[in-house]
């Protein structure tokens, strides 16, 4: 996996005018820090689609300035980073293209304020995500994982679609600030399970929760620096974003509890068990990942509320995961492709040692890693501590506080088999061979693993500006609730040590672990990986099996399917509405009329019969002849004129072309059985097309058109023939249109006939003289 | 076929119908005719002379592609329904009606003209195009055509 | 002659119907010319045949006499012929080339665009083989 790159090629200039913009909108977000830390929030509001009452609005509260600060704030130091890593790689400025792209439609979903606007952001990120991981596209497993991540979260937002337009529906509007300020009005409506399921389906798919899970770590086929964006500040928390910006109204169910609650419990220890068994550094962090937004999920579904009124901390708990989650593992990302771009290798067994050589990847990693773990002073165990609080605190809790404790002790195992050997392992031939990383990939590590710590000893004030008024947007706050680095012996700290202990423990017999986690986990006999296979193939499969009954290559089939089906529409319809009348035996008509009708019947029956290709040449003549005499009898003399030169010059192109076709003494006549069948179907289109005819007829025609181009035609149109004024005045719009069509075809026949005669030019007489002879003669035709 | 009686009736025939089609062009919008039919009454006269001569006269008769005639009917249409576009500031195609010489000229009369062209061109271009030999003398039909 | 007429509709849509299925392009061509004649007729009968004087106004007046046509469906026809001959010297020109190209004029020997013969056992080989 390492990159194809040649490192001696410069920074291209946009690359350093990309960390630009999210340095400036990082920049501007801060500026609003006072305001919304006091409760207040911003709106801004374009028309886009007034009729349907969708605005092009966004707005800023606590809980989209915490993650539009971690997407602008971690996107500088990932665009910095993404332009040495990425320095000589193909394609860089499509690369720089995308991941700008993404940044700000993922910052469209945090800061859109309209649930359309946030769908199509939603969506926008699953796209821009898609190019970005099958960034490397000439490799197959590049592009399974972007298809494979486009699919599951592209399925999900299409039921998010539905559950907004339910949503909508439901509240009488698409405004999100509108729907969060009726709260519980949603809860009581009739549709609430399916809104909620159909949410839920989005934000589970998006945040990769279990059995959706299995796209996240495949999606590590991506460049680290879009690992490091993608899985650590935005697209997998997009999920959890949009739960606890619902949890207001959708949330405080039983229904919510019950199914958040399982699945982030799920989630949350299965991923840890399995980063356990994994050795690939990136497939670790991807698990990692899994599990954290898992633990998201599961403290957003702890309600919130006792039946005695006492609020829990729970969501103040998520919002603060969310925040540590964003910072160590962006490092750790950062750092463990820095360690690749240097070594070559993400492979954990052949890195030991690797921190004597890169001495500030190394610190970042040790900082991330203490985060990860939960130890103090980092901000990591301020959240671990809220976590366990609120936990149990909560009523019911008792589920979230096994999963979050297991989890928690697996993570921090994952932190010690991360950071033990690559500090104190023995130095391996890869890691001897490493390089210090330029400033550029050791710069981000660094940064947000001191971050953590900084947060950390300043958790007060970490909690006042971001987590608190975050966690305000989701829920209310108990009053008491003050984070800090000690509090004191507590149920909390007790538990933390309990971790640290399972942990140290867990380490220590990592290998017989590891050994039995792998065995059992290998027994499942259905993963989401194998199942997504599944469902992919069952969706080719059945698509061939359509394409083989509606595509079967032979034309009469396709002519015969689309007149049967006619025949059947014109039935139908005859039957439902009971307007089948049968004629009289013996029509009403003169001697004139009756031959007229005799003759075109038994021109169109000779077509069908002759042997000879005059006589059905002029048979189709009289056809036409007999209809303009029908339409001069009835009062049409420009229609019977127009018909009549029209036939003539059918008559005569068909006599110059199909002469020079083959006899008919040669076509292949089919047997007798498909001929039978061939006549069914004639007869069945012929007789329900004279049926609709006679059942239009015995209704007066309607004529109030007529009557107003009569009315007109002269003070309005300026002519005495209707049918030219309405063809060149009323109607002159279809007029056009039509002449265009005449052009159109006149254009095609010359290009056709050109073409022949270019194909003539370029080949030899010996060709064109073999042309004119089949074209002539009919036996040669016909070998 | 190409007998000498044709040959001569048919060149005055020529005259007589094109100018029979005009006739039916111009007086299309208060009498039987219009553009449709004086168009198709001109085309059978050119067909009529393809028959007694050959494709490459006819193309000489008409002095320009019939693919080419066609295209500037189209635009005529098209350039009339401008004209009420903006000499009115209404909508495309509406009809302007001037009077010269105690004659109303509109411009549907133009849109009409230009619906003749089109017939004439593109029915020229189907029989032409079938008149064609497969195979003649020389090894390329359009260039003799051209001459 | 209503009655007549819609007749003569179905037996125009049949007989092009039937001449549509054969296996042969010129019987195809034909088919197409009978069936604009049935469109056309269907077009005309819709509107009633309601007088035998064409739709004109005479000099002077501001509204047709009675007993004038219907002119609405004519003006429809008027184009509808037109178009439908362009359509037929379209085709007729297309199956020239193809006969001209091919040799042959039996559409279920014109199988360039279609997938080739036994496609389908080929691709559900492919499927089993990647399931």
């Amino acid at each position: 996996m390492a990159e194809p790159a040649t490192r001696s090629a410069p920074v291209p200039l946009y690359s350093w005018a990309a960390v630009g913009l999210p340095l400036g909108l990082f920049a501007w977000l801060c500026s609003f820090v006072p305001e919304v830390s006091a409760g207040e929030s911003r709106h801004w509001e374009v028309q886009w689609l007034p009729q349907h009452d969708i605005a092009l609005s966004f707005f800023v509260d606590g809980l989209s300035l915490l993650f539009a600060l971690l997407i602008t704030g971690i996107g500088t130091l990932i665009f910095l980073y993404a332009a040495e890593y990425m320095r000589g790689a193909p394609h860089i400025g499509r690369f720089t293209v995308f991941l700008t792209a993404f940044m700000l439609s993922m910052l469209g979903i945090v800061l859109s304020e309209d649930l359309i606007t946030l769908f199509i952001a939603w969506e926008l990120t699953g796209v821009t995500s898609f190019l970005l991981i099958g960034y490397r596209h000439e490799d197959a497993t590049s592009r399974r994982s972007a298809w494979q991540a486009l699919m599951v979260t592209g399925a999900g937002g299409l039921a998010m679609l539905a559950g907004f337009v339910l949503l909508g529906e439901a509240a009488g509007t698409y405004s999100l600030r509108e729907i969060l300020a009726d709260r519980g009005a949603l809860a009581a409506d009739h549709r609430y399970h399916w809104i909620l399921a159909l949410v839920l389906a989005g934000a589970f798919t998006k945040s990769a929760q279990f059995p959706f899970h299995f796209w996240l770590p495949n999606a590590m086929a991506a460049p680290t620096p879009v690992s490091a964006y993608l899985h650590s500040a935005t697209m997998v928390k997009a999920g959890v974003f949009l739960l606890a910006r619902m949890a207001p109204v959708l949330g405080g169910t039983e229904a919510w509890t019950a199914t958040l609650v399982t699945v982030g419990a799920i989630t949350t220890v299965h991923s840890a068990v399995v980063a356990l068994t994994r050795r690939d550094l990136k497939q670790v962090l991807a698990y990692t990942t899994v599990m954290a937004l898992g633990a998201c999920v599961l403290f957003l579904g702890v309600p919130t509320q006792t039946i005695e009124g006492d609020v829990s901390a729970a969501a103040a708990a998520a919002m603060c995961l969310v925040l540590v989650h964003a910072l160590y593992k962006a490092a750790l990302f950062m750092a463990a492709g820095a360690i690749e771009h240097s070594t070559g290798t993400r492979d954990l067994r052949l890195l030991g040692g690797i921190g004597k050589r890169m001495r500030w990847i190394s610190a970042g990693i040790v900082l991330a890693c203490l985060s990860m773990a939960g130890l103090p002073p980092t901000i990591g165990f301020v959240g671990k501590e809220a976590l366990y609080s609120s936990a149990s605190a909560a009523p019911s809790g008792t589920v979230a506080l096994v999963a979050i404790f297991l989890a928690s002790a697996l993570i921090g195992t994952v932190a010690l088999v991360l950071a033990g050997p690559l500090l104190w392992g023995r130095l391996t031939e890869a890691a001897a061979r490493a390089k210090p990383a330029p400033w550029q990939l050791w710069c981000g590590p660094a940064i947000l693993g001191a971050a953590g710590i900084v947060a950390g000893l300043a958790a007060g004030p970490t909690f006042g500006a971001l987590v608190l008024p975050a966690a305000a947007s989701v829920g209310e706050l108990p009053e008491h609730f003050v984070p800090s680095l000690w509090h004191g012996l507590g149920p909390a700290l007790l538990l933390s040590m309990a971790t640290w202990g399972l942990a140290a423990l867990v380490f220590w017999k990592r290998r017989a672990v590891a050994r039995v986690v792998s065995s059992s986990l290998s027994i499942i006999p259905l993963t989401g990986d194998s199942a997504y296979d599944k469902v992919m193939h069952g969706i080719a499969a059945s698509a061939l099996g359509l394409t083989a009954v509606l595509q079967s290559g032979v034309h009469r089939r396709y002519v015969a399917t689309v007149f049967a089906s006619l025949a059947l529409v014109l039935a139908t319809t005859l039957v439902v509405r009971d307007a089948i009348h049968v004629p009289e035996l013996v029509p009403e008509a003169s001697f004139f009329e009756w031959m007229l009708g005799g003759l075109i019947a038994a021109s169109a029956l000779t077509v069908i019969f002759t042997r000879s290709r005059l006589l059905a040449i002029g048979s189709i003549g009289v056809v036409g002849t007999a209809a303009s005499l029908i339409f001069l009898l009835f009062g049409a003399p420009d229609v019977a004129m127009a018909q009549l030169m029209v036939e003539t010059l059918v008559v005569v192109i068909v006599a110059i072309v199909l002469l020079r076709l083959p006899s008919f003494h040669y076509e292949i006549r089919q047997n007798r059985f498909r001929r039978f069948r061939d006549a069914v179907v004639a007869t069945a289109v012929g007789a329900a097309t004279s049926l609709v005819v006679l059942a239009v007829i015995t209704d007066p025609p309607q004529r109030s058109l007529t009557e107003y181009f009569e009315r007109t035609a002269v003070p309005g149109g300026h002519g005495r023939n209707i049918v030219n004024v309405i063809l060149v005045e009323f109607r002159a719009l279809d007029t056009l249109g039509e002449i265009t069509v005449l052009f159109l075809a006149g254009s095609a026949v010359c290009a056709l006939i050109q073409r022949r005669s270019r194909y003539r030019r370029l080949g030899s007489l010996v060709a064109a003289g073999k042309a004119s002879a089949t074209a002539t003669d009919p036996e040669l035709s016909q070998r | 076929m190409n007998t000498l009686i044709l040959k001569e009736t048919a060149r005055l025939l020529f005259v007589l119908i094109l100018l029979f089609s005009l006739s039916a062009l111009l007086r299309g919008h208060n009498q039987v005719g219009g553009g449709f039919v004086g168009g198709l009454i001109a085309s059978i006269a050119c067909s009529l002379y393809v028959f007694v001569a050959d494709a490459a006269d006819v193309r000489r008769l008409l002095r320009a592609d019939p693919l080419r005639i066609a295209a500037a009917g189209l635009s005529l249409a098209i350039l009339s329904g401008v004209v009420g576009m903006y000499s009115q500031g209404s909508s495309f195609l509406t009809g302007v009606w001037v009077e010269v010489l105690g004659i109303k000229v509109g411009t549907p009369l133009l849109f009409d003209c230009g619906v003749y062209l089109v017939v004439v061109g593109a029915v020229l271009t189907f029989v032409l195009e079938a008149k064609e030999p497969v195979v003649p003398a020389s090894g390329d039909s359009r260039s003799a055509g051209r001459e | 002659m209503d009655t007549i007429i819609a007749l003569l509709v179905g037996v125009l849509m049949g007989a092009s119907v039937y001449l549509m299925l054969r296996r042969n392009l010129v019987r195809f061509v034909l088919g197409v010319a009978l069936i604009s004649h049935a469109a056309n007729l269907l077009l005309f009968i819709s509107g009633g045949l309601v007088g035998a004087d064409p739709p004109l106004i005479q000099v002077g007046a501001d509204l047709p006499g009675e007993g004038v046509s219907n002119a609405l469906p004519q003006a429809l026809i008027l184009t509808a012929i037109v178009i439908s001959f362009s359509v037929f010297a379209f085709l007729m020109a297309l199956a020239f080339r193809a006969y001209e190209s091919l040799e042959t004029v039996d559409p279920d020997a014109m199988r360039a665009a279609e997938p080739p013969r036994g496609w389908k056992s080929q691709a559900a080989e492919r499927t089993a083989g990647t399931a």
